[in-house]
């Protein structure tokens, strides 16, 4: 569906944000296409959450604009943004007392009116969809595995068709199998549902194989931004330091 | 793209032609249902079904699900729908749509109730027991760690012992004080409001006395020190176990009872007959204010009357209960800490249940030596 200024889902411009006296996004600008798999990469406590969680609104800003489907976000929650975003926490963040089932209706139950037949329904087709089977929506979150912990947070995050996937670190804490999967995953579902992805990671496998552009943070602004393959030719010491480390060396095969 | 969804049914002979229209996504789910469900009738009378795709706007998950319904119902009355004039970026979310919920898993059969509530019960009496082991066991592991340091008295851990001792101790003075004037002050208020109509008042002191030094001294402060620091003993063992700091001490050669619950329950055991004194004596201190402002019973006569009301002995029966006390809650605070899983829901409800059975606990415990006492005479 095609619409006017359809080009960026996510623009921010000029962004400040800090705590006290640290500074920790400083004029940061940095845009995401429609319809893109963007990973965000980092140096440990350099901002990245803080970027993800200031553009959800989670952190207030000093300054700058953040604007969704160009849209003006304010910075404060209402209903209508669980309609644009769903979001995966680090750690899943589903909702203890609640059944896998009823986590993912959750957001159903919350902004529209249907029934419970057809929520029951809409909760395992997004459960299948993630991979997992009818069975397992009536467990609860402390009987999951990892794996099966961020499917489900992910089957969540996507209960409402969210035109935007925000992912804080999808693969970590999974095996390198998980991790594929998850990965391809996300493609899959990105192609399918059209889903514009916002990925924050440390994974080089996650940035090699899933992410169409990968931006890399670092002092507090945007210092590279681009297909990994450019990204990898970057002069920025940072990002030098980062993808041509001993741990990169193998990927860095790959790409050649 | 605000228009609403549409689902125009065309009959055609014997063939119904389906064309759903506008936007088919989750925003618009309330009409998408009525929708459906409304075409159910003329569903299942046609003989053959026609689904044409060509004038959806917008389609997500659920609009495509809800589609996908309804050529399931086609299909189940043995009239597949022919489906036509998908759009190209459609056609991947229907057939994603088309894979699942092919299957519904076994349903769980209910007990029947009363066999449920056997079942609990059968579960609650085989807890119970293990409740038993657990604490004799850990009053056992106390009881050889101690053994330990009597040996080599240079195996305590003095810097926990003191630092437990200045937070449950120490730190828990002011509210157990307040907490302890408030009770004495109540008692004596209520002992003249109602001794006062057969002018018994001054009996008042007596019972204000004996009451605080035997029973009520010792039995409000340990349900305190349990509520207030049995309660963190619990919440950071458990941590401490869920973060696998307890096993990184056991791999370390060290054992958990000797470094982190023999500190804590010395501190208790020391901690509670001290703290048990000073809420006495502000108890009493309450009992007397209250006799000087409304009782009409100066300081002198108050003292007098307690000097006479009261030996040694209710001092002695009172603070004799506290150190068993506080081993009681010790026991029950650190057990259950250890019992704790991985998750942050079990942390909750160990600490839940440490401080209930250790309040549980000091009561029986008072009334046993309500009965010892009584049967020794003293």
């Amino acid at each position: 569906m095609p619409e006017p200024h359809a080009e960026i889902a996510i623009g921010v411009r000029d962004l400040v944000v800090g705590f006290g006296r640290q500074t920790v996004l400083d004029h940061l600008s940095l845009d995401v296409r429609r319809g893109e798999i963007l990973g965000l990469v980092g140096a440990s406590g350099g901002g990245k959450s803080v970027l993800m969680r200031t553009i959800i609104g989670l952190i207030p800003r000093r300054s700058g604009t953040i604007e969704i489907m160009g849209q003006p976000i304010s910075g404060t929650h209402d209903r209508s943004t669980a309609t644009i975003w769903g979001i995966l926490f680090q750690q899943g963040a589903l909702f203890s007392s609640l059944t896998v089932r009823q986590n993912v209706q959750f957001p159903l139950r919350e902004n529209l009116t249907l029934s419970q037949e057809l929520m029951d329904e809409i909760a395992i087709a997004k459960l299948e969809m993630v991979g997992l089977r009818p069975e397992d929506g009536d467990k609860y979150p402390s009987e999951l595995s990892g794996g099966m912990t961020k499917r489900v947070a992910l089957a969540r995050a996507l209960a409402l068709d969210p035109p935007i996937l925000f992912l804080d670190e999808p693969t970590s804490g999974l095996d390198p199998i998980a991790a594929g999967n998850f990965d391809a995953l996300i493609g899959t579902l990105q192609k399918t549902l059209g889903l514009t992805v916002f990925m924050v990671t440390h994974d080089l496998a996650s940035l090699t194989t899933v992410c169409d552009r990968v931006a890399a943070l670092a002092d507090g602004k945007i210092v590279a931004i681009g297909p990994m393959r450019e990204l990898l030719q970057s002069e920025h010491p940072w990002v030098r330091a980062y993808f041509h480390g001993k741990r990169s060396q193998m990927l860095q095969h790959e790409m050649r | 793209m605000n228009s609403e969804p549409l689902l125009l049914a065309a009959p055609s002979g014997n063939r119904l032609e389906l064309r759903p229209e506008g936007p088919w996504i989750a925003a618009n789910v309330a009409a998408l249902e009525t929708l459906s469900r409304s075409i159910g009738p003329e569903l299942s009378q046609s003989r053959a079904v026609t689904l044409d795709m060509s004038g959806i706007s917008a389609l997500d998950t659920l609009g495509a699900w809800v589609l996908e319904k309804l050529s399931r119902q086609a299909a189940a009355s043995g009239r597949p729908a022919d489906i036509v004039g998908v759009a190209d970026q459609f056609s991947g979310l229907l057939e994603e749509v088309r894979q699942v919920n092919r299957y519904t898993p076994a349903q769980v059969v209910a007990l029947n109730p009363i066999l449920l509530r056997l079942n609990d019960l059968g579960k609650a009496t085989i807890g119970a027991r293990e409740d038993v082991t657990i604490f004799l066991q850990m009053l056992g592991a106390l009881f050889m760690a101690l053994l330990g340091v009597l040996r080599r008295p240079r195996s305590l851990r003095l810097t926990s012992l003191v630092y437990q001792l200045n937070r449950i101790g120490f730190q828990a003075i002011p509210i157990v004080v307040l907490i302890t004037f408030l009770i004495g002050a109540i008692i004596a208020q209520q002992g003249f409001f109602h001794f006062r109509r057969f002018g018994a008042e001054s009996y008042t002191v007596d019972m204000v006395g004996i009451l605080v030094l035997r029973e009520l001294g010792v039995l409000i402060v340990a349900i305190m020190v349990a509520g207030r620091s049995g309660s963190a003993y619990t919440a950071e063992l458990g941590s401490m176990k869920m973060r696998e700091e307890i096993d990184a001490l056991s791999t370390m050669g060290l054992d958990p009872v000797d470094v982190l619950i023999l500190p804590r329950v010395a501190a208790l055991v020391i901690a509670l007959p001290i703290l048990t004194f000073i809420g006495s004596i502000a108890a009493l201190y309450g009992g007397g204010l209250v006799a000087q402002f409304y009782g009409d019973m100066g300081p002198a006569i108050y003292v007098a009357r307690l000097h006479e009301a009261i030996s040694v002995t209710h001092f002695e029966v009172g603070i004799l209960k506290a150190p068993f006390m506080a081993l009681v809650i010790g026991i029950v605070a650190c057990s259950e800490g250890l019992r704790v899983k991985g998750s942050a829901e079990s942390l909750g409800r160990q600490t839940t249940t440490s401080v209930v059975k250790s309040i549980f606990l000091v009561i029986v415990l008072d009334g046993l030596f309500a009965i010892f006492f009584a049967s020794i005479g003293m």
